[in-house]
């Protein structure tokens, strides 16, 4: 009786050791298969961007179909500026909101403030493009830089908010205890103490809106549209390197694809860089509060 | 003597309370502007497709025309679109993701941690033009040389694998946006499975459960968590528009089948909004807006909601 009862458990806990085997092997197929198409993008693009990649990119205007060479020149300035003219709106907004949210938290606004961030980042990029569209395109009558980087600066706004707050909360509350223990007045102490010690975090946390807005073509398909020349002007259309490589990659034709290629390459080696350098700097940090 | 330095620290006191004041308010208006912003899109987007919304009425929402010629607009098969290539998206991603997470916060070596944390964030980084450019020359032909005729061949039986294999359509926008929302998903089931206490796992290994019993205990207790991730790589998929537009096919029609082409609500605006003539055209692509943003505004605020009281409900504990 006793060697039954045995045997029975004993198959059954034999199944269950499978079963917990067979589960784990699964999970490490899952992590091979999220991994994968990143790995195949990333060389795909590099393969097909960086042979098509060289000085004239960086230096010449878009060519005409059939004419070889040119480059995206005119669009990596107006990517410059579109970026410059959304960092103007997102980052002080962004940064100061973080602080509100982080070291007035006592307030109701706070928590309301918080969720609304959440929301504006869930709002798909199109729609931020509509916005601009009505706000800035319509009155100006004209496709124009300042609705193509104030739409930009709207996108970026979250990120920031949210990289500020969760710096700042990471700096100790003994350090702005000690500050406003000597005197120093709160305001001082937001700005000279608790933001100079969340400094890295917050430029890296920068950083990445930079490189993701940089990267963001819906908003811009209506607001800084597009141009095959040089334009500096703000308030007239505007090349970017997202929408150029849109436009080529629809075109037909396979000149322009190697240019696109060559474009996405420059995008995904901006994002690279940048995230690698957030990497590095929120170790850093990390190992500074341990 | 002694009276001038008491009026003299309520002077200083005085003056640091209005700096203070000053510099509180001040955050207070950047912070306020957020608020602002979100309510004036709101109000814009409602303002500008009064026109559509007064000549269409609800029937918009199910109506199948989408005209421009004729000035007939019906947002149904862009709803139809978003909404069949996002679930396609979450049934494939959603397994994936649990798995790499149970991977990253139970399995995986602190090496590989690290590595693939990093590669994930990556993921989640590259611009939608690059997975769109790669969807057009890579996955597409993929699809149509071999995953289709795989799929025709095996599960042809199923109306939604019958038709012709183009490449273009909403099998292929949905793995696209798979592969797009499965970072989201996999980062913060990662972070809710953390938050549940180690303890929670050693009592389970304490009364003789193997390993992988002790990951579902974990993850049964982590399903709100995990609910609200998911719900929140939806609220991603169904405003993605930029990978969306360059693999789906771009036709507004409604078709059992998975291979044949579609439209969604984000490509249409893409598509058609810088082209678009006459104001009912605009208006009506607006409203298409204002649904996707309906859409996402109620899927994003019930995820939140979600992490939110799961977050407070692991601190509690």
């Amino acid at each position: 009786m006793e060697d039954y009862y045995l045997k029975v458990s004993k198959g059954h806990t034999d199944r269950r050791k499978l079963k917990s085997r067979l589960m784990i092997i699964l999970c490490y197929v899952a992590a091979a298969m999220a991994i994968l198409p990143l790995l195949y993008i990333f060389f795909y693009t590099t393969m097909q961007g960086a042979s098509s990649l060289n000085i004239d990119f960086f230096t010449e205007l878009p060519k005409p179909v059939g004419e070889s060479g040119g480059g995206m020149a005119n669009a990596i300035l107006g990517t410059l500026i579109l970026v410059a003219l959304g960092s103007v709106i997102g980052i002080p907004v962004g940064i100061f909101a973080g602080i509100y949210i982080t070291e007035y938290s006592k307030s109701i606004f706070a928590n309301v403030i918080k969720f609304v961030t959440d929301v504006l980042s869930g709002i798909p990029s199109i729609i931020i493009g509509i916005f601009a569209y009505g706000l800035i395109v319509i009155p100006m009558k004209s496709f124009s830089a300042y609705a193509g980087g104030f739409a930009l600066g709207v996108l970026m706004i979250p990120t920031i908010t949210r990289i500020t707050e969760e710096m700042l909360k990471l700096v100790p509350h003994s350090l702005r205890e000690a500050a406003l223990a000597l005197g120093i007045p709160r305001w001082k102490t937001t700005l000279r103490i608790v933001l100079r010690t969340a400094q890295s975090g917050i430029i890296t946390g920068v950083l990445l809106a930079i490189a993701r807005a940089a990267g963001e073509t819906a908003p811009l398909l209506f607001t800084s549209f597009g141009n095959s020349f040089w334009s500096t002007s703000l308030d007239s259309p505007m090349a970017s390197i997202p929408v150029q490589i849109f436009n080529y990659a629809i075109s037909p034709y396979d000149e322009w694809h190697s240019k696109a290629w060559a474009g996405a390459f420059v995008l995904i080696s901006l994002v690279f860089i940048v995230s690698l350098i957030v990497r590095l700097a929120t170790r850093n940090k990390f190992s500074q509060t341990a | 003597m002694n009276k001038e330095i008491t009026v003299g620290i309520k002077e200083i006191k005085a003056r640091k309370k209005l700096s203070d004041l000053f510099f509180e308010n001040l955050t207070l208006v950047f912070a306020l502007m957020i608020i602002v912003l979100v309510v004036f899109i709101i109000y814009e987007m409602f303002m500008d497709s009064k026109l559509s919304r007064e000549i269409f009425g609800f029937g918009f929402i199910f109506s199948q025309d989408w005209n421009p010629v004729k000035d007939k607009f019906g947002a149904l098969t862009f709803v139809y679109g978003t909404l069949i290539s996002s679930i396609i998206a979450l049934a494939i991603s959603l397994p994936v993701s649990i798995g790499v997470a149970v991977y990253l916060s139970e399995l995986a070596a602190n090496v590989f941690k690290t590595a693939i944390s990093f590669l994930i964030e990556i993921l989640a980084a590259i611009p939608s033009i690059v997975y769109g450019f790669w969807g057009i020359f890579v996955l597409a032909p993929f699809m149509r040389t071999t995953v289709q005729p795989f799929l025709q061949s095996t599960l042809g039986f199923l109306p939604i694998f019958q038709g012709n294999a183009v490449g273009f359509g909403l099998l292929t926008a949905g793995i696209i946006l798979a592969i797009m929302v499965t970072p989201i998903i996999t980062a913060i089931t990662r972070d809710v499975l953390k938050a549940i206490p180690t303890s929670q796992r050693e009592a389970a290994y304490a009364l003789g459960a193997t390993k992988w019993e002790a990951i579902k205990m974990a993850l049964l207790n982590a399903k709100g968590g995990i609910l609200g991730a998911t719900v929140l790589g939806l609220g991603r998929a169904v405003g993605e528009t930029m990978a969306v537009t360059m693999v789906i096919g771009n036709k507004a029609q409604i078709k059992a089948s998975l291979f044949e082409p579609s439209y969604s609500m984000a490509s249409v605006i893409a598509n058609e909004f810088a082209e678009a003539s006459g104001g009912l055209h605009i208006s009506s692509l607006i409203e298409v807006g204002l649904i996707l943003f309906a859409v996402t505004f109620i899927i994003n605020s019930f995820a939140r909601l979600l992490i939110y009281s799961f977050t407070r409900k692991t601190e509690a504990k």
